[in-house]
């Protein structure tokens, strides 16, 4: 079987998964609202968002229910004992990686469907401007910080604190996808929006995500072969 | 091993007779035009820096053979590396800092090459808190973690010249006139040597502490 069939196969038992239980969708998106009600409250002035931090609130957002979403998604594989399951089934272990990449990925473009248009709404953020670059910019950004996240997550299923640790590692390797995501959003957002900038960032998003997923799937069969 | 270990003590002592030398010339160095005696901190920040850069590239390669070939000595280079650019990366931040607020009027900057090495030096702490606490098979997962800070200190050093910001960029050491780069090779000498015993003595720590490991293992089994 090839790689991409097994890595759908994978990520089309998670999704099914997640359609019978809804479990993650609804308590990713609700963690989102609150993370972005906290600030809301920490960046708000007289009743409006101080100049440039919509784009702040809404990748920090991402980044944190992300991380959520990931530790949540590996503990139920842990629970079930279906990890050594996957790595025992006959097939290439980067299709175990990319086939929890996609339903990772799945899951927070879900989640983001959501929540930028009701950033857009509570922050008054253009998010209409240019939506094809807002989305290239969260879509590249979001599968930088999956890419990680998931070798990541999937390293550290049977580490001891495994819940402090994963944002530990994941955060400084993920800086420099959320500093371009968050600069390129900025860019659109400004009052003078400059879309030039937004989209070289944009390409260094691609450049990024190119190294992560190589070296990702890379590490991922020495790492998980214990 | 145990030859490079017997080699230890000599670096030590001319390092240590480097480092003793280097303030006087330093102190003997012209003055750079605009910043003044503050700018002398060069020459202890940039070869701190270098020995950071080198200690994550160590780090990454050791964490590549051991990821691919398990090999225990290839696991110690890499704690040692980790740790090392850690102390070393602790020395740029607390020096450029200093630095700085004489420089250009602020402790810190968001900008392009601090935050990169800031984010590099807590990818490390990151690898030592995973060796520490992440129980047991950390060690195979720390060395993922120093193959990705390694893929990072080519960003850092390029990201200077392509966010042109406060920063100084990477040119200054190349055009530095005779009478400084002396100085600063002798500074950079001395760093490097200091690192290198430093390297050898923390493997050598860890190779006993591997070998007392297995020794408790073995008696209880």
């Amino acid at each position: 079987m090839s790689v991409l069939a097994a890595a759908w196969l994978i990520a089309k038992k998670d999704l099914v998964v997640e359609a019978r239980s809804r479990e993650l969708a609804y308590t990713t998106v609700f963690f989102a609202f609150a993370c972005m009600l906290v600030f809301a409250f920490s960046f708000v002035r007289d009743g409006r968002a101080l100049e440039g931090v919509p784009a702040g609130i809404l990748w920090v957002t991402v980044t944190f229910s992300g991380t959520l979403a990931l530790s949540r998604a590996f503990e139920r594989e842990r629970q079930g004992e279906t990890l050594r399951a996957l790595l025992l089934a006959p097939i290439e272990r980067a299709a175990v990686y990319v086939g929890k990449l996609l339903g990772l990925i799945l899951l927070m473009t879900g989640v983001e469907v959501i929540i930028v248009p009701v950033i857009g709404l509570l922050f008054d953020a253009p998010i209409g401007r240019a939506p094809w670059l807002l989305a290239g910019l969260l879509a590249t950004g979001t599968i930088g910080l999956a890419a990680v996240g998931t070798l990541f997550a999937a390293m550290l299923v049977r580490a001891h604190s495994r819940d402090v640790l994963l944002p530990v590692l994941l955060y400084p390797i993920a800086v420099p996808v959320v500093i371009a995501g968050v600069l390129g959003t900025a860019a659109i957002f400004a009052a003078e929006p400059n879309l030039a900038v937004a989209r070289s960032w944009l390409a260094m998003l691609v450049f990024f995500d190119a190294v992560f997923i190589t070296l990702s799937l890379w590490t991922f069969g020495p790492v998980m072969s214990e | 091993m145990t030859t490079i270990n017997r080699f230890v003590p000599f670096v030590l002592v001319i390092a240590l007779v480097m480092f003793v030398r280097a303030p006087f010339m330093i102190d003997a160095a012209p003055y750079e035009s605009t910043m003044g005696l503050i700018q002398k901190i060069f020459y202890f920040h940039v070869p701190a820096a270098m020995m950071t850069f080198l200690s994550a590239f160590v780090c990454g390669i050791a964490s590549i053979f051991y990821l691919v070939g398990r090999k225990r000595t290839a696991d110690h280079i890499a704690v040692a590396a980790a740790e090392l650019a850690v102390v070393f990366g602790l020395i740029v931040l607390v020096t450029g800092p200093i630095w700085a607020r004489k420089a250009w009027g602020v402790w810190w900057q968001w900008e392009a090459r601090l935050t990169m090495t800031l984010v590099m030096w807590m990818i490390f702490v990151a690898y030592l808190l995973l060796r520490r606490f992440g129980g047991a098979g950390s060690d195979v997962l720390a060395a993922a973690v120093g193959l990705f800070g390694m893929a990072l200190v080519p960003f850092v050093y390029w990201s200077v010249n392509v966010w042109r910001t406060l920063h100084p960029t990477t040119n200054v050491v190349i055009s530095l006139p005779p009478e400084m780069m002396s100085v600063f090779g002798w500074c950079a000498a001395a760093f490097l040597l200091l690192y290198l015993a430093l390297l050898a003595v923390r493997v050598r720590l860890e190779v006993a502490r591997a070998a007392l490991e297995d020794a408790f293992l073995a008696v209880e089994d």
